[in-house]
């Protein structure tokens, strides 16, 4: 009986075993690497998601549960009463209803001119292309902070040279609290994140070969028409990337709907950020361990629409970045 | 001869195409004269100088540099807080960049459930709205340890969320027994505690990673693996000048990203719409531009150097 020492310096000197050797070690190193892999993934993915799940559990608490030290996270009486409150607190149905509208319709715009833009600066030489490109790198490089409060001032009286007041023969109308600011600067192509999107079309179309255009423009299609009905068709991936983009980041922005004072009806995220004030005064709810409960059904009910978008949307969503040609 | 130059109707055909190309990108051109070069216009005349707002309108008197010099030696908090929000900055992004290209690479191996990963991976640029990101920080703060001044309020509430005894800052200090020099001490201890923002800021930049080294063709590594290279030669000789190009856009990305949600602005924001001192905020606001495009270009020009343009 020799020991296992022995066998496995006996195993290592046995050349005939050498590729069985490497077998073992690629393998053992390979199982060490993916079980690093699966712990950081893990890891990280709990830093992730364990908020979230944190604040899902916590809003079904009932006010006992939350002065309870022996809960952890699984709630002994568990209660709907927040969201039931928060649906009437927040009006959420008729003001999400109002928000999938007035977002997608902003989200429309900014695939239908954006795509155009790309497609102008990616398929035609006209004078000073150059430095109208820059001018879209300026509009993404610069953050909207450092040109709001023209554009508030403007809106504010809005009065473009003269010709409303002419009209109206008064005061020039106060454009705030309305949505029209966000559709003139989303038409215009300088809305929330335009610049961005111009350059993932930009890009994309520059990576389509020039023949499907030129077969379509030989077969008598006017330049509108190859556009239209020859590269948007073409151009999905950048399509998903953008609307995912530009609905969430719509969705989420407190910025622009502050700035121009648009209504709570039309801003779930405005709502959110005031809950709690609302729910102390309005409700007389101001024990902050129990309101915070509140807040957080808020939460959920204003990121669960998003959620249901994204694992629609995710699969495709991926892959159209990866394809989009943000990489070039 | 003359009826065919008739039919031309005085342009050839590169000119049409200019003026259909510039049809395309008319909206644009349109939106940014009226809405950028005009407002930055006015955002250099508020700055220069002094506003009286009154009922709707305003009125201003040239003052010159005024608000600069207010900006930096009058106003109690504007350069504190400038520099605390540049600083971090420069921590940030080296963090942000390196960490999301790590993950990146290390998603873009085969293994099972790797879409789900990238799903969760992406999830926070998806919560960034204010109000969200500041309950998610609460609560996660109080998982790690509470290094962040939670209300104690919520941290009862939500200490079910794992609020763990021996929190980070435990382990941070035992760091302090290893006679470890100060500042890489301080450094790792400020990395270590920015975890959390590093994580939820790099969501976007992963994907962007992640495209990029789908891009890659897999030839090249085919022919690294034929001529015998170790897989850390594959990295720097292969995967780094491939995906290099990236860590421009990516760079600008986060410094734009962390700008944006830096309190620097939320000073500036304040001023304007708070005090609704536009001369003062405009002035606070061109200041933080000027300084975040300064960043912008030495850092580029720094990366730069790293990048390798396949042409």
């Amino acid at each position: 009986m020799e020991s296992l020492k022995q066998r496995i310096k006996k195993f290592n000197a046995d050349t005939r075993m050498g590729n069985e050797r490497q077998r073992i070690i690629r393998w053992l190193m390979g199982f060490v690497l993916s079980l690093f892999r699966l712990a950081l993934i893990v890891g990280i993915s709990y830093v992730i998601l364990g908020p979230i799940i944190g604040i899902a559990f916590n809003s079904f608490f009932s006010n006992e549960d939350a002065y309870s030290p022996a809960i952890y996270l699984i709630p002994q009486s568990p209660t709907l009463e927040r969201y039931s409150l928060m649906l009437t607190v927040t009006q959420y149905w008729k003001v999400l209803r109002n928000m999938l509208f007035y977002i997608s319709s902003l989200s429309l715009i900014q695939i239908v001119v954006c795509s155009m833009v790309g497609y102008g600066f990616a398929r035609f030489q006209f004078p000073l292309k150059k430095i109208l490109f820059a001018c879209v790198i300026l509009v993404i490089v610069l953050p909207a902070h450092s040109v709001i409060l023209p554009l508030y001032v403007t809106f504010r009286n809005f009065d473009p040279l003269g010709i409303l007041s002419l009209i109206t023969g008064g005061n020039p109308p106060n454009m705030l609290t309305t949505l029209f600011p966000m559709y003139m600067l989303t038409i215009f192509g300088v809305g929330l994140r335009s610049g961005l999107y111009i350059y993932i079309f930009n890009q994309f179309f520059r990576g389509l070969p020039k023949e499907i255009e030129e077969a379509a423009f030989v077969d008598g299609a006017g330049t509108f028409y190859t556009y239209l009905r020859v590269m948007v068709p073409n151009a999905m991936p950048p399509i998903i990337t953008v609307l995912i983009f530009s609905l969430v980041w719509q969705y989420n922005d407190v910025f622009y709907a502050n700035v121009f004072q648009i209504s709570g009806d039309w801003a779930l995220s405005k709502k959110l950020n005031t809950l709690g004030n609302t729910l102390s005064g309005s409700y007389r709810i101001i024990d902050p361990n129990i309101s915070s409960l509140y807040v957080y059904a808020g939460i959920i009910m204003m990121i669960l629409p998003m959620i249901i978008i994204y694992i629609f949307l995710q699969r495709r969503f991926i892959e159209g970045v990866e394809r989009s040609g943000i990489v070039g | 001869m003359t009826g065919v130059v008739k039919k031309r109707r005085g342009m050839t055909l590169s000119q049409r195409r200019a003026v259909t190309g510039l049809l395309f990108i008319s909206p644009f051109v349109l939106g940014f004269l009226l809405f950028y070069v005009r407002s930055l216009w006015m955002v250099g005349q508020f700055a220069f100088s002094e506003t009286t707002t009154e009922g709707l309108g305003y009125t201003t008197r040239f003052i010159g540099l005024e608000n600069f010099r207010y900006a930096f030696t009058g106003h109690p908090r504007f350069t504190q807080i400038l520099t605390e929000s540049l600083i971090n900055m420069v921590v940030d992004v080296p963090l942000i960049i390196f960490f999301s290209l790590f993950i990146a690479i290390v998603l873009n191996q085969k293994f099972r459930g790797r879409t789900v990963a990238r799903a969760i991976f992406f999830l926070p640029a998806l919560l960034n709205a204010p109000a969200i990101v500041q309950a998610l920080d609460l609560v996660r703060a109080m998982m790690i340890g509470g290094s962040s001044p939670a209300p104690s309020a919520v941290v009862d509430s939500v200490s079910g969320a794992g609020g763990g005894s021996a929190g980070i800052l435990y382990y941070i200090d035992l760091l302090g027994d290893i006679a470890l020099p100060e500042t890489v001490l301080e450094y790792i201890v400020g990395a270590v505690s920015r975890i959390n923002t590093v994580i939820t800021m790099s969501g976007v930049q992963i994907i962007i990673f992640l495209a990029a080294l789908q891009s890659i063709s897999p030839s090249l590594y085919e022919v690294a693996k034929i001529e015998g290279a170790t897989t850390y030669e594959t990295f720097w000789k292969i995967t780094f000048p491939m995906v290099s190009p990236l860590l421009v856009t990516n760079m600008v990305y986060t410094v734009l990203d962390s700008f944006v949600n830096s309190r620097v602005l939320q000073e500036v924001y304040d001023t304007m719409f708070g005090e609704q001192n536009y001369s003062v905020g405009a002035a606070f606001s061109l200041i933080s531009m000027i300084s975040v495009c300064g960043i912008l270009g030495i850092a580029s020009y720094a990366v730069s150097k790293l990048v390798y343009y396949d042409n």
